[in-house]
Order: C-alpha cells, then structure tokens, then sequence
C-alpha cells in the first residue's frame, strides 16, 4: 500500500533521512523503531508532505505522492498524529474533530450554514470509537495529556483515513492510559481495517501489536521484517545494545 | 447566544436607532462615524484575531473603498448604488492582489510586506493629483438626495453596518470560519488534515478588504470627503489598537475599542493636544492587566459562574 524508496532529506548538511525503505501492505500494523534522532519523525513528515524530500519517492497505492502538500496527502487518505500534541487549544474536543470531518467534506469554503449545525453525528461517532464523547464540550487545553493525544487520533480519524501514521502515540501518558491507547490502535486495525503505521519507543507496544517492524539507524533503514526476525538481528542489536548478543524483549 | 445578549443586542439596536432623535447634530456624525470605524475594526479582526493574520496596514483597504466609491461618483454619471457597490468591490480586489504577494510569508514577515506594499498604495494616491487629488483629497463630494442629511446619511450607516456585522458574524461560525480558527490555532495541523491553509487566509483577506471597503464607503457617505490619511499607516496602527483594546478574541470587542478611541479622540483633544498620551496609558493599562482586551475580561468574568453547569446540561 505505502512504498518508500530510497527516501533522504539533509538540514544543512545533516542527513536526518538517508535512503530509508519502507513497505507497508494493506490492513498491517508496522512500527517504525530506532534510537533517539534516528529520524523517525522526520521521515513521517516527508511522506506527510510536510517537509519536501531531497530525493528518493513515495508510492501510496501505486501513486506517486513525493513532494505533495499536506492537505493534498490527507486527501489521498492518508491521516496522522504527531508525537508533540498538535491540537486547537481554543477550541471544544467536539470542534477540534468536526473541523477534521467538515474538511474531509470540503465544507470548509461554507460561508454562511452554521457549523454547529453540520457533521454532528460523525464527530459523535468518532469522539465515541475513541471514549472522549463524554468530554466532548471541554476546551482543549483543560484535557489531560493523555485524552489529548487520543485526541489526536481522533482527528486523524476525522479524514475518514484508509492509512494512519501515529508518531509515538503513547509517549508521556500514564500507565493506564497507555493501555487504553493500545486497545484502540488495535480496534482501528481490527474493527475498522486501518493500515498503521506508527514509532513508539516502548519495545513492549511494540512488539505487542506490530506485525512488522522496521529499524531505524542514522536516517538508513537497518532491516525491516517481521517481529521475530528483528529481535535477534545483529544490526538491530548492535544499535540498541552496543553490540551484545541479547535479543531485544 | 443566551437569551440576555439576545436583549442586551435588541436594546443596543433600539438606542442606535433612536439616536438622531434626541442627539445634537454634532453626536449623530459622531455615532456614525464610530459605527463604520466599529466596521472596520472588526474586518480587521476577521483575519486578526479570528485568522491569527498580521495584517499591520488594514486602512489601505478602509482608503482604497472610500476613493473607489468617491471617484465612482464624482468620476462617472452612474447611478451612486453602482459606487457603493464598486467601493467594496475594488476593496476586496485589493486585498486579493496585496494577499497573493504577502501570504507566501507567514507571522511578522507578512505584517512588514503588507505595511510595504500599502504604504506604496497609499504615495500613490497621495501623488496622483489629476486623479485622486493628491493631498488635498477630495472635498464635497455629492450625495444622492436620500443621504443627503445627517440623519438620512446616520441611518445608511447604522443598516449597512449591522448587515456587514451580521454577514461577518455568520462567517465567523461557518466551516470557514472554523477552518480560519483553526488554522490560526495550529496551521500545521490543520494543513494535515486536509485544509488548504493559503487559500482559506487569502479568501479570508478578501473578506477583511471588502468590509473595510464597506466602512470606506460609509465614510464617503457621512463625511462626504476623501483624503489620502485614510490610508496611512497610523490609521491602521489605530484600528489594531481598537482590535487589542477591545477584545481581539471576541466579536463585538474591536467595535467596542473603536467607541472608546474615537470617543477620547474626540472628548480628550479638545482639552490637549496629547490625547494619543492618554490613549497611550490605557493601553498599557489594558495589555497588563486585561490581555484579552475589555471585552475579553468582561466575557471571562461573566464565564467563570455560568460555564460549568453549560457543560453538565448537554
């Protein structure tokens, strides 16, 4: 479904990606793991078009999207979450999703029906696949951290997305929140049939839900493959342990 | 909207319009013309504090209304409802092409191109003799027969301007104007999920430009003059004072702020010619102690006691 090829961006003569690969076919969950400025986020954000590859393509059910925008990349369906909260802080949960639905909807050049009135069963149904229906009137920026990362999801959701990106969707949350979080990135995959693809530095979520896993090292693509042949791969190894020949998890 | 801002409206409508009634000759200009500036403080706040847009030089638009409909009327023998129309209308072009060039930068960078470029509108007008009257402007410019007399000229005022405040508010709750809300919030963000962040800013300052051109028009119609300080850049350092004053995050705020500037512009000048000092301190008054201009404070406050309950009832 998702095809990177060669993949590279350099910030002034950095190369955060650097010929990364990546393949993620239909209805799999595929964690993208790798140390601390490996460029996991920066190489969402190049297949999100918000930064502009260097060289290297991006194929998404055999189109080329490389170099899109980002609001042309959301219409192709593909929908993501970012790793900082990235949500309107001035706005209500319900309108933070309602404004994600009504754009999908291209309602957004409406000068003149309410937008109380539009969308409101959908931003309903999704607020509640996600469990935030009930705090669906606050304003944004008196959540808990964890309800706004989910939060993020639920936008994402809002695209009405057949490809979700998460950049590490539980990071910061607490222990039962993580749970939580966990149950409903597997629900997505199961109930809904989303193709995932996300980066999560807890080993333990990640080879609790991935399919397959790719790692990432100084911008390269080390291996991707499924959970079991990552573990014990030495490269894998001598990145994450300094070389010993313990198998991760 | 509860019912109580619902009576507190119908009353503000009431008093407006029994205003010329009783008001001395002087205060009836005097209510017009803190209506339009009202007007055009709110466009601005369109794209200021609903856009999160700098745009630093708002009266080049205000300006370029008042002159399109002043020379529309002056300049051809077309009926003046064709100039009312035209003034607005060359005002949103405006804003479209002064929109085009800055909105590629962003923040401050847009601010200080948008001063540039409107400065270089306003040497224009302010050069151009043969055809906007340089600096003189232009003076007695003649009215249809309806609009005419102060009152006549007051009540055009007063109707076009709740119409535009009613258009606008409209906006402001539409998807688009969710949209722009968004985008002010978190542009990023809102880019992924799929909105076209450039062209929503630059619909959005093509809206600001025409009401600005409206309140242009206005002017025209109760000054019955034109001068080229209608577009310099101190006037829109003016009206984003209103913005801040009254409340930039609120709807009504920005028209409050231009009562309170037109009002001591009016009342303090008569006794010194420092009036901008005493405008100076309340600002500084205001940016400390009630950030989110008067308006803001008095929504907050009015807030604190009532928004809870809201939340359980739904």
């Amino acid at each position: 479904m998702l095809e990177v090829t060669s993949l590279s961006k350099a910030f002034a003569g950095f190369k955060a990606v650097n010929h990364a690969n990546l393949a993620v076919e239909k209805g799999e969950i595929v964690a993208v793991i790798g140390p601390n400025g490996a460029g996991k986020t920066t190489l969402f954000n190049l297949i999100t078009g918000i930064i502009k590859p260097d060289s290297g393509r991006v194929l998404f059910k055999n189109e080329d999207i490389t170099g899109l925008s980002p609001h042309e990349v959301c219409r192709k369906r593909i929908s993501r979450s970012f790793q900082i909260v990235n949500v309107f802080q001035r706005l209500t949960v319900f309108e933070n999703v309602q404004i994600s639905v009504l754009s999908r909807e291209k309602k957004t050049w409406n000068l003149f029906t309410p937008s109380a009135s539009l969308a409101i069963n959908e931003t309903d149904e999704i607020l509640e696949s996600v469990g935030l229906l009930k705090k669906k009137n606050r304003t944004t920026a008196l959540l808990s951290h964890g309800d706004r990362k989910v939060l993020e999801i639920a936008m994402a959701l809002g695209g009405n997305p057949e490809f979700l990106i998460l950049d590490e969707p539980t990071a910061g949350m607490a222990a039962e929140e993580t749970s939580r979080c966990i149950d409903l990135i597997k629900k997505l995959s199961q109930t809904m049939g989303l193709t995932i693809l996300f980066c999560e530095h807890d080993m333990e979520i990640v080879f609790g839900i991935a399919n397959r896993i790719m790692v990432m090292v100084r911008g390269g693509t080390v291996i991707q493959g499924p959970c079991e042949e990552v573990r014990c791969n030495e490269a894998v190894q001598d990145a994450y342990l300094g070389g010993s020949d313990v198998c991760l998890m | 909207m509860s019912r109580k801002t619902i009576w507190g409206l119908g009353a503000g409508i009431i008093v407006l319009l029994l205003c010329p009634l009783f008001l001395p000759r002087f205060y009836v200009y005097l209510v017009s013309i803190i209506l339009l500036y009202g007007l055009l403080a709110t466009s601005l706040n369109l794209v200021l504090g609903y856009g999160g847009i700098y745009q630093f030089h708002h009266a080049v638009f205000y300006g370029v209304g008042a002159y399109g409909t002043t020379l529309m009327l002056t300049k051809t023998g077309l009926p003046a409802i064709f100039a009312f129309i035209a003034g607005p209308l060359v005002s949103a072009a405006f804003g479209l092409v002064l929109g085009i060039i800055c909105i590629r930068l962003s923040k401050l960078y847009f601010g200080m191109l948008q001063i540039s470029l409107g400065s270089l509108v306003w040497a224009i007008v302010y050069r151009w003799y043969s055809f906007t009257g340089g600096d003189d402007g232009i003076h007695g410019i003649p009215m249809p027969e309806m609009l005419s007399s102060p009152k006549s000229a007051y009540y055009f005022t007063l109707i076009i301007t709740l119409v535009s405040l009613f258009i606008m508010w409209k906006i402001i709750r539409s998807p688009f104007g969710s949209a722009l809300q968004g985008i002010r919030d978190n542009p990023v963000r809102s880019e992924m999920i799929g909105i076209n962040v450039r062209m929503h800013q630059l619909l959005s300052l093509v809206l600001a430009g025409f009401f600005a051109g409206v309140a242009g028009s206005l002017f025209v119609v109760v000054d019955n003059t034109v001068f080229p300080d209608m577009l310099f850049w101190t006037l829109s350092l003016e009206i984003v004072i209103m913005c801040l004053l009254g409340g930039g995050f609120t709807f009504l705020g920005p028209r409050l702020g231009a009562a309170v500037i037109i009002a001591l512009r009016t009342f303090v000048s008569t006794y010194t010619d420092y009036w901008a000092l005493v405008l100076g301190i309340i600002m500084m008054l205001v940016i400390f102690f009630l950030p989110n201009g008067i308006l803001g404070y008095v929504e907050e406050k009015f807030k604190r006691g009532f928004v809870e309950p809201e939340i359980e009832e739904r």
